[in-house]
């Protein structure tokens, strides 16, 4: 659903002194539970606070990594899978063994162009691959091959919406800016066993492609940066360059969180990690800027570290296991040339098509983004925004709704109300997919039809869902013949009926 | 010029290498030297070469699965695993802090 918009005015949710609790860890803040997160649509001015003291403007950057759809992994010939046996997926250049070398995948090389492309990108015709350098255990190169110098993509942007003051009627469309978009190596997986003080690592991820989309502090709060990444996520599920299921680890979200008085410098600004999910990026995004506040309100200082997001307490802690500002020695990569991409003006005549990566070619094939859609399904079928907007929140949700308006004469502006109020608060009450849904469009849409040619009323056709919904296998006439639900056309027959109601009435 | 303690002691941080004696500081010196001389040439407007295979286009493999499925080739060199992971420590052990190794480079 869309994320309510930032209408209100930042506030300390909760009283010092008065047994609340203060920043670190401890159970979440606000007594009244939802915290009212705000700065304003104009973006970012926030009213002096209840205390008087000056407003503060929160600013919010991302640092997101999306893993690359791809059967391969980015430098080598291991396969891509989520839950295989560990160290199955290695191979020797993935565990760094001596007299590896890096070989690009052709296929990540698209991904990322698509990417930049859906997100307004300048491609660079020429990109060059860096050494990033640290230790970690799941790391076996101690170094990852990244883009630091030059990366594939920049300066693009991406458009989101906000309802205002929780109301969907009132969606209002806001842009972040796109850094830039880098190909890198994922790392592999540390399992930490703390009873045997010892580190488990898998390296089955290590080497998987990463699109690392970097995001310009444009945001202002937990909400607009959870509706930036679920376009972003939606946008890359439909070029299918990511899957982006944030559950599986296929978007990781890293948040920059600092706050500052109008007129004055950025503030210190500190990284939140290890965000699972986009409910819990607007949480910790939020948790951060009023920690941050409540902390320079009282006359402290903010660190320039990383920190995590606890899910359980709801608030964010500082990472151990982080010594200072990294020294990452970034150097070219020397077993890579750079990369080079064209367009159909700079084709080189003779060269081997397989070894050739054509942006306009990939831009002409690029399928309709999130935002286009939305416009052709408000366009062609006459619903409102944000029906559409909700039809592509939900996944295959869109796609019933068109195949029941294909399969019913009801107007779609009368179907948008049954797919959007009825069937999809049975999904979530069951919290099924679409997929898993009991009621097939060609069952609703015989169920609309009974309604349109007013042979049922609309209550008994709620009535007639609510037995479909059992997946039972009737038909809905079936269900109104065994309910009795018909609409009465009958002009004498309705009469008889009266009339022994009053009769039933006089004798009384 | 000489290289600071201070640097030196980062260089060992960052790389793990360790310089041992003075004689491995002096070959550190000598390749800084012989490195400084590329500031005798004027490279104003001159684009930086990043490899010497500059003109040679980066290779493109297709997407297909060729590799991988020899856990046990891999875990054959491990000195510890548990079944099929590699074992590390519980987290990064950094070098000591200068003043609580010993190193020549305290001297």
């Amino acid at each position: 659903m869309a994320a309510r918009g930032c209408g209100g005015v930042w506030r300390r949710a909760w009283q010092r002194g008065a047994g609340g609790p203060g920043p670190g860890p401890g159970p979440g803040p606000s007594p009244r539970g939802q915290r009212a997160v705000a700065c304003n649509a104009k973006g970012g001015e926030v009213p002096a606070g209840k205390s008087g003291l000056a407003p503060w403007i929160p600013v919010v950057g991302l640092e997101i990594h999306a893993q690359i759809s791809s059967n391969s992994k980015l430098f080598s010939g291991s396969q891509v899978q989520f839950a295989a046996p560990p160290n199955s997926l290695v191979s020797f250049f993935d565990a760094s063994l001596p007299g590896t070398l890096p070989v690009l995948n052709r296929r990540c090389v698209e991904a990322a162009v698509m990417t930049g492309l859906a997100l307004n990108c300048s491609i660079n015709k020429k990109s060059l691959f860096d050494r990033k350098h640290y230790f970690y255990a799941d790391l076996p190169a101690g170094y990852q091959i990244t883009q630091q110098r030059v990366p594939i993509a920049v300066n693009g942007s991406l458009s989101y919406n906000l309802c205002i003051d929780n109301k969907m009627s009132q969606m209002v469309t806001k842009t972040v800016r796109i850094k830039q978009i880098q190909l890198e190596q994922d790392s592999g997986k540390s399992l930490h066993d703390d009873t045997r003080s010892q580190t488990l690592v898998d390296l089955n991820r290590a080497g998987v492609g990463l699109m690392e989309v970097v995001m310009e502090p444009d945001m202002c709060c937990g909400e607009e940066a959870a509706a930036a990444v679920r376009e972003l996520q939606l946008i890359l599920q439909t070029i299918g360059s990511s899957q982006a299921v944030m559950a599986e680890g296929q978007l990781r979200v890293d948040a920059n969180v600092s706050v500052h008085h109008p007129g004055e410098p950025y503030g210190v600004r500190t990284e939140v990690k290890n965000i699972n999910s986009i409910r819990f990026l607007a949480k910790a995004v939020d948790y951060e800027i009023q920690r941050q506040i409540e902390e320079l309100e009282n006359g402290g200082t903010i660190l320039n570290e990383t920190r995590a997001f606890d899910s359980k307490l709801g608030c964010t802690v500082p990472m151990r296991d982080k010594e200072g500002k990294q020294d990452y020695r970034f150097m070219p990569e020397p077993n890579l040339p750079p990369l080079i991409l064209y367009d159909t003006k700079s084709l080189p005549a003779n060269m081997n098509h397989q070894q050739v990566i054509n942006i306009d070619w990939i831009y002409e094939r690029l399928p309709d983004l999130p935002s286009v859609k939305r416009e052709k399904l408000v366009e062609q079928y006459g619903i409102l925004p944000e029906h559409s907007f909700t039809l592509l929140n939900e996944d295959g949700l869109a796609e019933f709704f068109e195949s029941v308006v294909k399969q019913t004469q009801m107007k779609p502006k009368k179907v948008i109300g049954w797919v959007l109020n009825d069937l999809l608060s049975y999904l979530k009450q069951q919290s099924l997919t679409v997929k898993e849904s009991p009621v097939s469009s060609f069952l609703l849409a015989d169920l609309l039809n009974l309604l349109e040619k007013k042979e049922i009323s609309s209550s008994a056709a709620k009535q007639v869902l609510a037995e479909l919904w059992k997946g039972e296998g009737k038909t809905p006439l079936e269900i109104v013949k065994e309910q009795k639900l018909e609409l009465l056309q009958d002009q004498k027959e309705l009469e008889q009926i009266c009339q022994a109601v009053i009769d039933g009435q006089e004798n009384e | 010029q000489k290289v600071s303690v201070e640097v030196l002691d980062h260089l060992e941080h960052l790389a793990l290498v360790d310089f041992r004696d003075s004689e491995g500081v002096e070959r550190l010196q000598k390749a800084i030297q012989f490195a400084d001389q590329l500031h005798e040439v004027n490279t104003d407007a001159v684009e930086p070469m990043d490899s010497v295979l500059e003109d040679r286009c980066l290779y493109l493999r297709e997407d297909d699965v060729t590799e991988g499925n020899c856990t046990k080739d891999l875990l054959e060199n491990a000195r510890e695993k548990v079944e099929e992971y590699f074992v590390a420590p519980p987290g990064n052990i950094p070098l000591p802090k200068l003043e609580e190794r010993d190193t020549f480079l305290q001297g």
